[in-house]
């Protein structure tokens, strides 16, 4: 059977979190969370006779993100209406960009299974979200607090040739979106969302093949199963020797199937033509240049300097640069303990705290460990006055309760036994217990020594300094060996 | 003393400063005018007298201040009482564009235009007629029943603003605003016999102007005299930063000489003089070019190759445009909902039973102009055009200070006479299209009467933002003339 290529182009609608609307001065809120339609004035529910004023941050926040990924910037583009009836979008069009967008023409890298590639964007544009609606049995409700929040659409060309480079693109541009600061992207809210145009051809093949569209792909599991459901059903239909159809698929969740959207929302002609209420977008150079000098260290390079600078492992520096909060709560530490290794700092955020959150399901950002407090217990475990494996059961105790570790060692009496008589008086106790393996170890099997090591170090609770506790066993051992009659 | 509603605004403002009446006085006088005329005139088609009261009153406090001397900078228009057109907002009001389908909307949010005015002190007195959402040359598409001209009932005020014309010329109020998308506040201002100014696009905030063609929208002033309008306009002209159209910077100051108009250029273009302009209308414009030139303009002819297509062109961009501006109208929101079986079916009842023929015909020419295949044809051709007609008036104004021209073809006609050819009404916007599509101010002024005494008007077209030498020239005119002082007899 002949192998086939997907061709895939992803389209990425992320919602910018000024502090206001696009056009109108009402609050940017979570659309979940926030009570319906209190962020609402005559302009973003399309009253007659309102006009929109474009707001300069939302085009700021653009022009980061099309300069994060290095795209050439209109200094003159256009809005353009987008005419098209549905309730939830008020005004019967929406404000978007055609003709002479925002940017065009940029890229951004990604790894897959260690390999590098790099994907080309389309263009950037600027335009205004629509309400929100809640289909009820006999009824609908509409939302309008998202209705003219500022939208970042972001097209790539059809460069992604599988389901791994589909998910890597959009974490890429997830990461790069929360690492600008202008995008929750929280998917699960819907503050980014995801369009994707899929074909397939015989591999090998210089033509393309006819492209579906999904819409409105809510998850990166959705996304992931609907193209590769469509990559399928595709491949059969031309291994069959029958068509694909050009058209407009939704994926239902349900069912697990792509499924034509039918009827009038398809048949859509949009009629663009220039937002006759907004003069063109001028952008002044030195402002793009002002907004490029101030573009904040991205995941990529943040990752690099982990590894060249602070000399951390490749596997950490991921770890801590997968997600903005957590290189931040890093770069915090590292800056409120200077004279700890960066290394041993990234261990036990990338490590240790990592898993509690991931256990527990939260994010750092709603950790109740401070930086100072991590810094403090890192400190002690390096001076010595804590073991690791204790330091361990501290960090899950602050995990847990906001508790200092100074205070939680000293309530469990977790600090280093360093007195050697205490030691010494656990080992002595050991030996006495277990004869059997004493005698053996004295016959030449060396591996009882760890065993021993072990059985004293539960007897302390853990507490014992391995290096004086290994330095004892093996004085009193040594003392025992001479106390022996020769066989 | 002449009766209240006979002054002139400034006689009017001159009597309340002094106190020789009060802004609740000459509010129960126009709105007695009102009671006694409009139900013949139709000019309103909602009175706010509860609202125009409170002006009254809140007018009234501030001249007492002024008298005291707390309150020296006085605006001229405080305590007069002025008409809004239905299609401009007032938080509260009932807004209806003439139109079933806005039928019980009230705003919640008053258009700049008309808070300026106020602000400034004036007093409102309720919403005037208009063809349905703006669309027409006569109220005669108005879901509301047609207004009549105060000079003859049985004919048309012109339109769009109709309302408008009618309520300032029947003596009902000093001064309205109109809105102006192709001629529809230079027209009526003829018809009734007052003056009327379109001003530059971007002068005035269009915020709370209620869209038909956004790029063309305006709202005007009709009043008596220039110098009436002067008033509304300096207190509303400038920036707005909710109207991203409106243009920065300070408005040029409005210097009212008497008399002198020695040097100033004015330009005759022979493409307004056609055939089947009415003879009565042709004569009394080249009347007042010799008054004008009396005055010390110098005539002279000039040439603006693209008029004809100024027609064509306008019927393209200004419908495209509604299209869109009208697609808000759907039921869900505000207005009344005709409910069909589906979501689709309720927009096609409600869209279909609630829009007049006029506002259907203009949609659907407007959809097919944007329409996939045909944009480039028509939407894409048309602006191209309107270029030429922007370039036509540029070249013009190199060589004149201002162009002048009659109004329209004819004087007002009878109701119901282009009833069944809307390409008939289309020709009524011939002479003011231009100004629109070229984003330029007009004013038209009364310069004479047709043998059935209907009133002639006269426009002069100034370069963008040349308001200042219109108002110039209409007022020495009018000091020069008597036109604008004749009264319909109501
Ligand atoms: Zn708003």
């Amino acid at each position: 059977m002949t192998e086939f290529e997907p061709i895939i182009g992803l389209e990425v609608h992320a919602e910018l979190q000024t502090r206001s609307k696009m056009f109108c001065g009402c609050a940017v809120v979570d659309s979940v969370s926030a009570t319906a339609n209190t962020r609402v004035c005559e302009i973003c529910t399309g009253m007659p006779g309102t006009l929109p004023v474009i707001n300069r941050r939302a085009v700021e926040f653009a022009i980061r993100v099309a300069l994060a990924l290095h795209c050439e910037i209109a200094e003159t583009s256009i809005f353009a209406r987008k005419n098209y009836f549905y309730p939830d979008l008020p005004k019967g069009f929406q404000i978007s960009q055609y003709e002479l967008p925002l940017a065009v023409n940029g890229w951004m890298m990604i790894t897959t299974n260690g390999e590098e590639k790099r994907i080309a964007i389309r263009r950037v544009h600027l335009e205004e979200d629509t309400g929100k609606l809640t289909h009820r049995q006999t009824n609908s409700l509409i939302d309008y607090n998202r209705s003219g929040v500022p939208l970042l659409e972001i097209v790539s060309e059809p460069d992604l040739r599988s389901i791994d480079e589909v998910r890597a693109y959009a974490i890429a541009l997830r990461s790069l979106l929360r690492f600008l600061e202008v995008s929750s992207a929280d998917m699960e809210k819907g503050v980014i969302r995801f369009e994707a145009n899929i074909s397939v051809r015989p591999q090998g093949a210089e033509i393309l093949g006819t492209r579906t569209e999904i819409k409105n792909l809510n998850s990166l599991r959705a996304m992931a199963q609907a193209i590769s459901y469509e990559i399928d059903r595709q491949s059969r239909l031309l291994a069959n020797g029958q068509e694909v159809r050009q058209e407009t698929l939704g994926w239902d969740e349900g069912l697990k199937v792509t499924v034509p959207q039918r009827g009038k929302e398809e048949a859509h002609d949009y009629r663009y033509f220039p937002e006759p209420d907004l003069p063109p977008l001028h952008l002044e150079r030195s402002w793009i240049e002002e907004i490029r000098a101030k573009l904040p260290e991205l995941a990529r390079a943040k990752r690099q300097r982990y590894v060249d600078e602070l000399k951390l492992n490749p596997y950490t520096a991921d770890v801590l640069t997968n997600e903005k909060d957590i290189a931040d709560y890093f770069e915090a530490t590292v800056a409120a303990a200077p004279d700890l290794p960066a290394q041993q700092i990234g261990h036990w955020i990338g490590g240790p705290l990592f898993s509690l959150l991931n256990d527990a399901g939260i994010k750092i950002r709603e950790t109740l460990i401070s930086v100072e407090q991590l810094s403090e217990l890192i400190g002690l475990v390096e001076l010595g006055k804590i073991s690791n494996s204790s330091a361990k059961a501290v960090l899950t105790e602050m995990f847990a309760s906001g508790a200092g570790a100074s205070q939680i060692i000293e309530a469990q009496g977790l600090e280093i036994l360093a007195d050697s008589a205490i030691i010494d008086g656990h080992i002595e106790k050991v030996l006495v217990e277990f004869p059997d393996q004493v005698q053996q170890y004295l016959l030449g099997k060396e591996p009882i020594f760890e065993w021993l090591f072990g059985q004293v170090m539960r007897a302390t609770s853990g507490r014992s300094d391995p290096q004086r506790l290994r330095q004892a066993l093996a004085r009193q051992l040594r003392a025992l060996d001479k106390r022996q009659p020769p066989a | 003393m002449t009766a209240l509603i006979d002054l002139s605004l400034h006689e009017a403002a001159q009597a309340l400063r002094a106190g020789e009446t009060s802004a609740r006085e000459l509010t129960l006088a126009c709105i007695a005018r009102m009671e006694e005329v409009d139900g013949h005139v139709h000019a309103f088609l909602a009175q706010t007298p509860d609202l125009a009261l409170e002006h009254a009153d809140r007018a009234d406090k501030m001249l007492a201040e002024a008298r005291k001397g707390e309150n020296e900078s006085l605006s001229n228009l405080v305590g007069i009482p002025v008409a809004i057109k239905d299609v401009l907002t007032i938080r509260g009001v009932p807004t209806t564009c003439g139109s079933k389908i806005l039928e019980g909307y009230r705003p919640p949010y008053t258009a700049t235009s008309v808070q300026r005015l106020i602000d400034s002190g004036a007093v409102i007195l309720g919403k005037t007629n208009t063809d349905e959402f703006a669309m027409g040359s006569s109220t005669e598409n108005s879901a509301y029943g047609v207004t009549h001209n105060p000079w003859d009932l049985a004919r048309v005020p012109g339109g769009s603003s109709g309302g408008s014309a009618a309520a300032v010329a029947a003596r009902m109020c000093f001064a309205a605003l109109g809105t102006d998308t192709g001629g529809s506040v230079r027209q009526p201002a003829a018809f009734c016999g007052i003056t009327g100014l379109k001003p530059s696009y971007g002068r005035v905030s269009r915020y709370g102007l209620i869209a038909y063609g956004s790029s063309l929208d305006t709202v005007g002033i009709h009043a008596h005299s220039a110098a009436e309008m002067a008033v509304l306009y300096t207190t509303m002209a400038g920036h707005d930063e909710l109207d991203s159209t409106s243009m920065p910077g300070a408005v040029e100051e409005i210097q009212l000489q008497d008399g002198d108009l020695r040097g100033i250029r004015v330009g005759v273009p022979k493409e307004y003089f056609i055939d089947g302009i009415q003879p009565a209308v042709e004569a009394a414009v080249r009347e007042a070019l010799n008054v004008l030139g009396d005055l010390g303009c110098e005539l002279q002819e000039i040439s603006l190759p693209h008029t004809n297509l100024a027609l064509p062109v306008y019927y393209i961009i200004a419908p495209a445009e509604a299209s869109a501006n009208l697609a808000r109208y759907d039921g869900i929101r505000f207005g009344p909902r005709k409910n069909g079986d589906d979501l689709w079916d309720t927009y096609l009842k409600t869209r279909g039973e609630l829009f007049g023929p006029e506002v259907k015909r203009r949609i659907m020419l407007g959809t097919y102009a944007l329409s996939s295949g045909y944009y480039d044809a028509y939407y894409a051709q048309a602006q191209k055009v309107r270029t030429l007609i922007k370039q036509d008036f540029e070249r013009a104004f190199e060589r004149v200070d201002l162009i002048a021209s009659p109004v329209t073809p004819t004087t007002a006609f009878p109701i119901g006479a282009h009833e069944d050819d809307p390409l008939a009404m289309y020709l009524e916007d011939v002479f003011t299209l231009p100004a629109n599509l070229a984003g330029v101010p007009g004013l038209a002024f009364p310069v004479g009467f047709d043998d059935s005494g209907l009133p002639i008007g006269m426009q002069i077209t100034g370069p963008h933002l040349g308001e200042a030498i219109l108002f110039r020239v209409t007022h020495a005119y009018q000091k020069a003339t008597d036109w604008h002082n004749k009264e319909a007899l109501l």
